[in-house]
């Protein structure tokens, strides 16, 4: 965690993915037109969310076996953190189905759930707020969390793929795999990918090490 | 005959409509010498600065942790 190899490697394909992704090569696409480069910004910032939260999930299963408080603070921090990114999803996403779709908010099904699951992890942080208790507060949040969490994988990618939705690869629609993530769209969309999952991963660490000072100093 | 070479003439400015490749429109040329350069060079700007003051705060937080003798 403290290492910096991977801060830099972070960095340098976040800003790659800047360079590349305006202007190398797309396909041209009627509708989607240039917007398609959205793609390395928008959809990004859902892969670092559902890694972030991952990460809180696996802190809250260990924290209710190793009852640490660390591993609390660890989930709570990487929700935070997943938080963020959802967000900026949610606010790009709405950008891009202004000019594609027609509305910034077109009631899709995977713009609602998207929506929903966010709503899920902020309940989450309120029901921390709730409990005075520490061990109590870290017990429950945990169990809640371990059920936000499928919860938040059905509402993104199973119950989308039900319904009539405009995304790519649900409800008949053809994924972006199909025909139009070419291979020069893979080069600058899996270091996109990788590269914001790292910066998020980043940001998670850094407010976790804030935190934990000051449990320390709240304890001395 | 100038009816014909009317109508000629007619199909040779539609012509050009076709040979555009789908008709779909990108901003092909305007990345060569619309200075889209220029927004790529900001947006690197404001990366690479966002970057280096994460680092910074990185490196500031080190600092605390050591007066604070938090292990690694």
């Amino acid at each position: 965690m403290h290492k910096t190899w991977w801060k830099i490697l972070g960095s340098v394909l976040v800003i790659y993915t800047a360079i590349a992704g305006l202007l190398l090569g797309v396909p041209h696409l009627a509708i989607l037109n240039e917007t398609i480069r959205n793609l390395y910004f928008h959809v990004p910032m859902w892969f670092a969310m559902i890694v972030l939260f991952s990460i809180s999930v696996f802190y809250s299963v260990k924290s209710l076996s190793s009852k640490n408080e660390i591993d609390d603070i660890k989930a709570v921090e990487s929700v935070n953190a997943g938080i963020i990114f959802g967000v900026l999803g949610l606010i790009t996403g709405a950008i891009w189905a202004k000019y594609t779709w027609g509305q910034f908010w077109s009631f899709d099904p995977k713009q609602n759930f998207a929506a929903i699951s966010i709503l899920l992890y902020f309940a989450y942080l309120i029901l921390r707020n709730a409990i005075d208790e520490e061990q109590k507060r870290a017990k429950i949040s945990a169990i809640y969390n371990i059920f936000a969490f499928p919860m938040m994988v059905v509402l993104l990618f199973v119950l989308p793929r039900l319904k009539d939705s405009l995304h790519p690869g649900n409800g008949g629609n053809p994924g972006f795999n199909s025909y139009d993530l070419d291979s020069r769209m893979r080069m600058v969309f899996y270091p996109a990918c990788l590269g914001w999952i790292l910066i998020g991963y980043w940001v998670y660490t850094i407010r976790f090490r804030i935190r934990n000072i000051e449990n320390k100093q709240q304890h001395n | 005959m100038k009816k014909i070479f009317f109508s000629l003439i007619l199909m040779m400015a539609t012509m050009q409509l076709f040979a555009q490749d789908n008709g779909v429109e990108m901003a092909d040329s305007l990345r060569s010498n619309g200075k889209i350069y220029v927004v790529v060079i900001c947006i690197v700007i404001i990366l690479v600065g966002l970057l280096a003051y994460l680092f910074s705060i990185d490196k500031r937080l080190k600092k605390i942790e050591k007066e604070n003798h938090i292990e690694k």
